[in-house]
């Protein structure tokens, strides 16, 4: 088998498991699923007086505007959620018996990314299920929302190799918060509640250096039709995307030398 | 403490969900200064029996009196006569063994003024002194152990109930901690009622042993009385020349019955009486003109014991337990 | 006997209750998180949500003096979770077993715990308190308001506590009951934390923050902030955490009796 053939074989595995896990086990699928579901309601639903402020200017209405949030949330925490998994699979031992099996350990990581990406993908049709039940106004083509659909998938894979680094650094479930915090805060510290234009203070500075807003800008424009922030968001995932891939790859040789 | 008895059962019966009789009932006595061990393999009813004797579970039938109370009616006034250090050694992780010490002092009762005095005094004779100001969680197995002892010992019981007081444990720590048992009844003539697994535990400990299988007591006594009961001890022979095996036989035989030759050239006789003919045997062999190459004495054990009322070797069920993938004894233990 | 213990009680609760606390200061992580999330999720808030602040008839014109009153119900939560993992570690562990062969009561234990969660609620409560003046807020309730506040929110540390309490006594199981955090994270979004009930456009959304009793927890600290002494927010706040206050302790000291087993 040549080189690229083992690979594929390795992650194509892995991914099978973590996909397999996440749907069968109700501890691993609920989070994923629930979480985002929750803010979509909570959000769209509790706060939708925020479109009469003055200068709010979203054609597709608040709940179109949630949901583009809500694609990139499931998308960047279902990343977290797989780091979770990596993280037990340190601690209880499954991940020495991947490694000793599998000859190609790049394989494992991009395993993982992949099983992210088709639970992420999963839980965004759901959600869009729900969406499109509570009458949400959908002004984007099929082109425009296959564009959403990529957008997420790519900020999953970012997502899960950030975690995935950090899980396989610190090899047990303490990690779990210190995965959890960044995508938090990166995710909040970004135009969630209103558009950019209408944050004030030190929120807004950070915003606007925050990569997150242009996810959340063009994954809202694919939404509402009118396609936005495309060529900085590719830019900045093909960026995050080589940061958090060495990242994984390092913690994936931290955890080899720990054996 | 009515009479003599610090502990006394009768048809003792605990019964859980489902019809599931973990104690079948049971009947014992332990006079006051005594050490009684509670031996029995894995699943027998002693950790169950402890909980009912120290008043954690009630009894679902029969009648249990410690130090003269009802466990069932007065369990205040058990808890109050009895120190208590149960299989699972719980401690707190973040507290220190001096904190631990004193907040067992308070909630015993003891008076402000005695608490640090008495705390230091026991965490002194267990050894744990040094580390008295680290938190548990620092501690060894074995000296969470002796944290655990010292806590039961805090307000001076008369009776001290130790449930698998030494599992875990590496051989010094087991040793330290029999001796400290064997002088606690001793010194101070504290009774101690000790479950355990482990036959050499009950066989040097114990003043009288109780063996339990499956919720029911299958033999009680002295631990020479069960074994004399089961079989008399055997001496075993070689003589250093080959033709001396008739004149070793013929000495051999007032002593007993020949069994079946253990090894090859050697006898092997089952005595009469029991070791103390050991040095008549000496005396015989030397008048015979034998010299002897190998002379050994074969005791029951209380694995013979079990093996006899069970039919099952407690070793083997023990064993089997412990190491499942080793694959140790042959498969005869059925539990 | 129990004479002597039941004498022994305030000494017994004193025990107990340091222990507790001792527990507290001793893993700083637990309790620095909890205080400090809630001011941080609070800062990010007032910016990203002062547009909120100009839709016609919002009640303030900063969002900080509109959310304040969250991160005490925040706070009040992770007391209660924290102290109701403590006391499920002590179930799990078998403390409880060593605290049963003694002639400690249950209700000692029970009011050991409590006195706990409720020091991480007071120190929580006075930190929140502290922060939201020296940032400008404005309690328009005046100083006599700012104390009846800090009452309020211990009030509800104090329901919450309970609540942790029987769900530490009734599963024992620390991770069972870290599973109930999500659930109250729910329940506060689903009120009026966030935004004024009064404005909420989905009827279905404000029906639900309407029969929430999280909003009127919220809503009674918030009055003292923004509109000074209003009684019809201030009764139903102080109601519902005293009924839920009741409701918990006898629910717990039932659940107690399962946990304590001892003749």
């Amino acid at each position: 088998m040549s080189a690229f053939a083992r690979t594929r074989s390795v992650a194509g595995a892995v991914a099978w498991r973590g996909i397999h896990n996440a749907f069968t086990n109700p501890a691993f699928l609920l989070p994923s699923m629930l979480f985002p579901l929750f803010f979509f309601v909570a959000f769209a639903g509790g706060l939708s007086g925020l479109q009469n402020a003055p200068d709010f200017d979203y054609p597709a209405g608040y709940t179109s505007f949630q949901f583009g949030f809500v694609c990139i949330q499931a998308a960047a925490f279902g990343g977290v959620f797989t780091g979770f998994a990596i993280a037990a699979d340190f601690e209880f031992g499954f991940a020495r018996r991947l490694m000793l099996a599998a000859p190609n350990r790049g394989g494992i990581v991009i395993g993982y990314m992949l099983s992210a990406m088709a639970r992420a993908a999963v839980v965004i049709a759901v959600v869009f299920a729900a969406g499109m039940a509570s009458g949400m106004q959908l002004d984007g083509s099929a082109g425009d929302l296959l564009g959403l659909l990529a957008l997420a998938l790519a900020v999953s894979a970012v997502s899960t190799l950030l975690a995935a680094g950090i899980a396989m650094r610190l090899r047990s479930m303490q990690a779990a918060p210190v995965m959890q915090m960044p995508v938090f805060i990166l995710l909040f510290l970004a135009p969630v509640y209103v558009p950019l234009n209408l944050i004030a203070g030190w929120v807004h500075d950070v915003a606007r250096l925050n990569p997150f807003t242009a996810f959340l800008e063009a994954s809202r424009g694919f939404v509402a039709g009118e396609p936005d922030k495309i060529a900085i968001s590719v830019a900045c995932l093909a960026g995050l995307f080589a940061v958090t891939a060495l990242w994984a790859r390092s913690g994936l040789r931290s955890a080899e030398r720990a054996g | 403490m009515t009479g003599e008895r610090a502990i006394e059962v009768t048809g003792l019966v605990r019964e859980f969900k489902g019809g599931i009789r973990a104690v079948d009932g049971i009947d014992l006595h332990v006079a006051a200064g005594e050490i009684y061990g509670f031996l029995g393999p894995n699943g027998a009813g002693k950790s169950t029996t402890v909980k009912v004797l120290t008043t954690l579970l009630p009894p679902t039938s029969g009648q249990a009196r410690v130090a003269g109370f009802d466990v069932a009616k007065e369990g205040a006034k058990v808890r109050a006569s009895i120190g208590v250090a149960l299989q699972d050694v719980a401690l707190d992780p973040m507290l220190t063994g001096r904190e631990h010490m004193r907040l067992q002092a308070g909630l015993q009762g003891i008076p402000r003024a005695e608490r640090a005095e008495r705390g230091n005094e026991l965490l002194e004779r267990v050894g744990l002194s040094d580390a008295g100001d680290r938190k548990s969680s620092t501690y060894s197995g074995g000296m969470k152990r002796r944290l655990d002892l010292a806590l039961a010992l805090l307000h001076g019981p008369r009776i001290l109930f130790l449930d698998e007081p030494t599992t875990g444990l590496d051989v010094q720590s087991r040793t330290a901690l029999w001796d400290e048992v064997a002088r606690l009844a001793r010194e101070e003539g504290t009774t101690v009622f000790l479950t355990t697994q482990y036959l050499e535990e009950a066989d040097v400990l114990a003043d009288r042993v109780g063996i339990i299988d499956n919720g029911k007591i299958v033999a009680e006594g002295t631990p020479a009385a069960l074994k004399a009961q089961v079989s008399r001890p055997t001496v075993e022979v070689i003589p250093r020349d080959a033709a001396d095996w008739a004149a070793t036989s013929e000495a051999l035989r007032p002593f007993g019955e020949q069994v079946g030759e253990r090894q090859a050239g050697s006898i092997a006789v089952r005595l009469r009486s029991g070791a103390e003919q050991l040095a008549d045997i000496v005396r015989a062999l030397d008048v015979a003109n034998v010299n002897v190459a190998h002379l050994a004495l074969h005791e029951p054990t209380l694995d013979d014991v079990f093996l006899a009322k069970t039919g099952r070797s407690l070793e083997g069920a023990a064993a089997a337990e412990a190491a499942p993938d080793e694959g140790a004894a042959p498969d005869r233990a059925a539990a | 006997m129990t004479a002597l213990a039941s004498a022994n009680l305030p000494s017994q609760v004193g025990l107990l209750a340091g222990r507790a606390i001792t527990h507290i200061v001793r893993a700083p992580a637990q309790v620095v998180f909890p205080i400090v999330f809630p001011l941080v999720l609070l800062a990010v808030n007032t910016s990203g949500l002062d547009a909120a602040t100009k839709v016609p008839g919002f009640p303030t014109a900063s969002y900080l003096d509109f959310a304040l009153a969250v991160p005490f119900m925040q706070g009040a939560l992770f007391a209660a979770l924290n102290g109701g993992q403590d006391l499920a570690r002590d179930i799990e562990g078998g403390f409880i077993d060593r605290l049963a062969l003694t002639p400690m009561s249950g209700a000692a234990l029970l009011a050991g715990q409590l006195g706990g969660a409720l020091f991480m609620g007071v120190v929580g409560a006075v930190i929140y308190l502290l922060v939201g003046l020296i940032l400008g807020v404005g309690i328009a309730a005046g100083v006599a308001g700012a104390l009846v506040l800090l009452l309020l929110a211990i009030s509800i540390s104090f329901a919450f506590a309970c609540f942790g309490m029987f769900i530490a006594l009734r599963l024992g199981d620390g991770q069972a009951v870290q599973g109930f955090f999500p659930l109250f994270f729910v329940l506060l979004f689903l009120s009026s934390a966030f935004y004024p009930r009064d404005l909420i456009e989905q009827d279905w959304f404000r029906t639900i923050a309407t029969y929430n009793p999280v909003s009127y927890l919220v809503e009674g600290i918030r009055s003292l902030v923004i509109t000074g002494w209003d009684a019809g927010a201030l009764l139903p706040a102080f109601g519902i955490a005293a009924a839920a206050t009741v409701l918990f302790l006898t629910l717990s000291s039932r659940a107690l009796r399962t946990r304590l087993t001892r003749t």
